[in-house]
């Protein structure tokens, strides 16, 4: 399973997620990631573009799994919700993930029909987060 | 579509001779292409029918050409399909291999010689003509019709012909009849080869191989005689075809589409080569009324380098994918090939200066007006206005605008259209057509005033310097500069007769009292522009010649309706200035001021409000936030009291 998001100013702008029964499970899971992004940007006053790591390694009892997260420079952060069963995904495929969701968010914002804080309608953002996924799983 | 050389067969490349896609074009045309290219089951399979081939060669057919693997029949499976048929009617195994030789044409009895008949007016160029007579199997009379326009020296001749009347929808199916007869009638008469020529299936080219050569060259030499025949003879049934045709390729730019870029593009920004800012961009293709969530698609697809600016080609791929779909084309999830950049280029840099403004700008604007048809139809009024104007534009250039113009309005008013939609255009022939063109719904325009208010505002801006001040004047395109500055909408949209229904409900004050003023304006513009060319236009309220310049100019320049409708929402105060159109302008520009500074001060309200809102809020977050921290501080302070005791004692 997988599930991209991308938020800005704690609402999301876009969410995904490829199996799409049990989304509300993952929105839950995103939301309370969201604490632990802000936590990390609030205390690193450097390197806000860095990829974070999220509970790499939070497992439940009945569901594991591995929340990546990623900041902009402009606050907008886009977070990945993989099962911990795609042991295949890796650090660097990770990051791969987050500069393609970066570059194809950059795009939509270059878009001069777009207005920051809309969700995001674009098809080709959704085409590249299709692929992504697809490929993810 | 692609010209035929690719069957998409299992990937391999089937080439096929100029008749051979002549032929198969024609037959696609006749399946009832829909936009995206797929082809109408129901025609098809009557198509296959006709071939008289065994339902299980059918079947065989369908699973090579790969149709049935996916389920429709595009461009690609057509053409395998109907070479499949050939090679099965002449005996061979429905196999790809079997295909990848020369073949006569496929046979399909039934189909019609009322194709024949239909086109007797088939526009032969003279190089279909000389073509035909060249080969026995290979000249199809046929007109290039379903190529690109851009090809042939006549094309645009062609296409005004062929476009004249596009009225009534009906006449595509009997066309398809007509087809499928005209394909055994080649086989067996030559007398009425001519028309089979016509047809530019190629009809009876496709028997003729098969039967034996007389009849051929019985038919070649007809097609000689008629070629130039009326073309304005079944235009109707030309023009469906041709619409078909050109709908094959609707993502090609014409010529007379690219000056049409051309000069908008010089509207915004003076210099070719230069780019225009997103912001600017935005602006401007927001009036055509198509929603945000389309055009943001439509920038997507054309700003190819992602750089938020539009070079020129970028520019006319945008401007073409809005006007496609106005008139009803679904966007491409991907940018089709004729729309990219290098091939716009390409096409630009061939493209004639786009100076000559006045009477060949009008004809194109009509053109322009003319394709912007929500279906295939209003691509065939076009031609038929380019002819109807060239008569006239030396009189009333205005018309043409006019006639554009009409397009624009609509989309202005889309809620308010119902009715008024047939009367847009001005030109009588097409006005038929145009009230059914009209009649399909259009986009429906931005709701909000503001949207056209700012943009207008920003026209006004952008166009101050062109002396136009007012919208209206720039509607006057003809009389003044030629074309509009900023062409906020799509230029062909039959905005007409939202333009009516906005002149009678001003009249009767309604919703769009805003509107209205402009259309009162504008009415009186159209009273002194032309009323010639209208002809029976008339709205409820509107006078007839009201009616009629105000679809004349709503036609031609699509933008105008944009800023009309600014206008009066701007210029509420002063809408039947009616002044004559150069007159006006200046009028407009002194009454402009006044009401662009209100709506200027009104949009600045707005977003002072909006802004004191969210700061509001924002300030209510913060005083609680405040507030708890304050609690908190109180709490530990009095903790910090009780310990200090116990310290320092």
């Amino acid at each position: 399973f997988l599930i991209c998001v991308a938020i800005r100013a704690n609402y999301p702008l876009y969410i995904r997620s490829v199996p799409t029964q049990g989304e509300l499970k993952f929105h839950y899971t995103v939301h309370t990631s969201l604490d632990v992004v802000e936590e990390k940007i609030s205390g690193v006053g450097k390197a806000l573009a860095d990829q974070r790591e999220l509970y790499l390694g939070l497992l439940y009892p009945t569901e594991d799994y591995k929340v990546y997260g990623y900041v902009t420079n402009s606050k907008v952060k886009f977070v990945i919700v993989v099962d911990s069963s795609n042991t295949s995904l890796r650090d660097n495929e990770i990051r791969s993930m987050f500069r393609k969701l970066h570059n194809s968010f950059t795009d939509v914002m270059c878009n001069p029909f777009y207005n920051p804080g809309d969700p995001i309608q674009s098809k080709a953002f959704d085409s590249i987060v299709s692929t992504m996924m697809v490929q993810a799983c | 579509m692609d010209q035929g050389s690719a069957a998409g067969t299992g990937g391999t490349l089937i080439s096929l001779s100029d008749s051979e896609q002549r032929c198969y074009s024609g037959l696609y045309a006749l399946c009832q292409p829909d936009s995206s290219g797929k082809l109408a089951a129901g025609k098809v399979a009557e198509l296959f029918r006709a071939s008289q081939l065994p339902a299980e060669t059918l079947h065989q057919v369908t699973e090579v050409c790969g149709a049935k693997r996916l389920g429709y029949f595009g461009c690609g499976q057509f053409y395998g399909a109907l070479k499949l048929m050939a090679a099965a009617q002449a005996g061979l195994p429905v196999r790809l291999e079997s295909i990848a030789g020369e073949l006569p044409l496929p046979v399909f009895v039934g189909i019609t010689n009322e194709l024949e008949m239909r086109y007797p007016n088939q526009p032969l160029t003279n190089e279909s003509q000389s073509h035909i007579l060249g080969s026995v199997t290979g000249s199809a009379p046929r007109p290039p019709a379903d190529r690109p326009v851009l090809r042939h020296p006549d094309t645009s001749m062609d296409k005004q012909e062929v476009w004249s009347p596009p009225q009534s929808p009906g006449i595509s199916p009997p066309r398809s009849p007509s087809a499928y007869r005209s394909y055994p009638y080649g086989a067996q008469r030559n007398g009425t080869d001519t028309l089979l020529v016509y047809e530019a299936k190629v009809p009876g080219l496709p028997s003729v191989p098969q039967e034996n050569s007389s009849p051929s060259h019985y038919s070649l030499r007809l097609q000689p005689e008629q070629p130039v025949i009326t073309r304005v003879a079944s235009v109707e049934r030309l023009v469906e075809r041709v619409e078909v045709d050109y709908s094959d390729d609707p993502w090609r730019i014409t010529e007379e589409q690219r000056e049409y870029y051309t000069i908008q593009f010089r509207s915004l920004q003076p210099d070719l080569s230069a780019l225009i800012m997103g912001t600017v961009a935005k602006n401007f293709f927001t009036k055509s009324k198509l929603p945000i969530l389309e055009l943001s698609h439509i920038w997507e697809l054309s700003d190819v380098d992602k750089d938020g600016a539009l070079t020129f080609p970028e520019f006319c791929t945008a401007f073409h994918l809005i006007v496609a779909r106005k008139n009803g084309y679904p966007l491409p999830e991907t940018l089709p090939a004729t729309l990219r950049p290098g091939f716009v280029e390409a096409a630009v840099v061939t493209a004639p200066p786009s100076e000559k403004i006045g009477s060949v700008d009008l004809q194109m604007t009509s053109r322009q007006g003319v394709t912007t048809k929500q279906e295939a139809r209003d691509e065939s009024r076009k031609p038929e206005f380019s002819p109807k104007r060239i008569p006239e534009p030396h009189e009333k250039p205005t018309q043409h605008v006019s006639t554009l113009k009409p397009d624009s309005p609509q989309e202005l008013d889309a809620n308010m259209k119902s009715r008024t939609r047939p009367r847009s255009y001005s030109s009588t022939s097409i006005d038929d057509a145009m009230k059914k063109v009209e009649e399909p719904p259009t986009p429906p325009p931005r709701p909000q005033k503001t949207h056209s208010r700012a943009s207008s505002l920003d026209l006004n801006k952008l166009f101050q310097q062109s002396g136009q001040g007012s919208r209206r004047s720039q509607h006057s395109l003809s009389a003044k500069s030629g074309w509009l500055p900023p062409p906020p909408a799509l230029p062909p949209r039959p905005p007409a007769t939202q333009i009516f229904s906005f002149i009678p409900g001003s009249e009767k004050s309604s919703q769009k009292v805003v509107q209205q003023p402009n259309f009162a304006d504008f009415s009186k513009f159209r009273e002194e522009q032309e009323t010639s060319v209208r002809g029976g236009l008339s709205t409820e309220d509107l006078t007839p010649p009201k009616l009629d310049s105000t679809v004349v100019h709503q036609g031609h320049a699509p933008q105008k309706p944009v800023r009309r409708k600014i206008h009066p929402e701007s210029q509420s105060a002063t809408p039947p200035s009616a002044t004559p159109y150069s007159a006006a302008t200046l009028t407009k520009s002194t009454q402009r001021p006044p009401p662009k500074q209100k709506r200027e001060i009104q949009m600045a309200i707005r977003k002072n409000r909006e802004t004191n809102a969210v700061l509001t809020r924002l300030n209510s977050e913060l005083q609680q936030q405040l507030k708890v921290v304050h609690r908190e501080r109180v709490t530990l302070e009095s903790q910090l009291e009780l310990l200090r005791p116990v310290a320092s004692t």
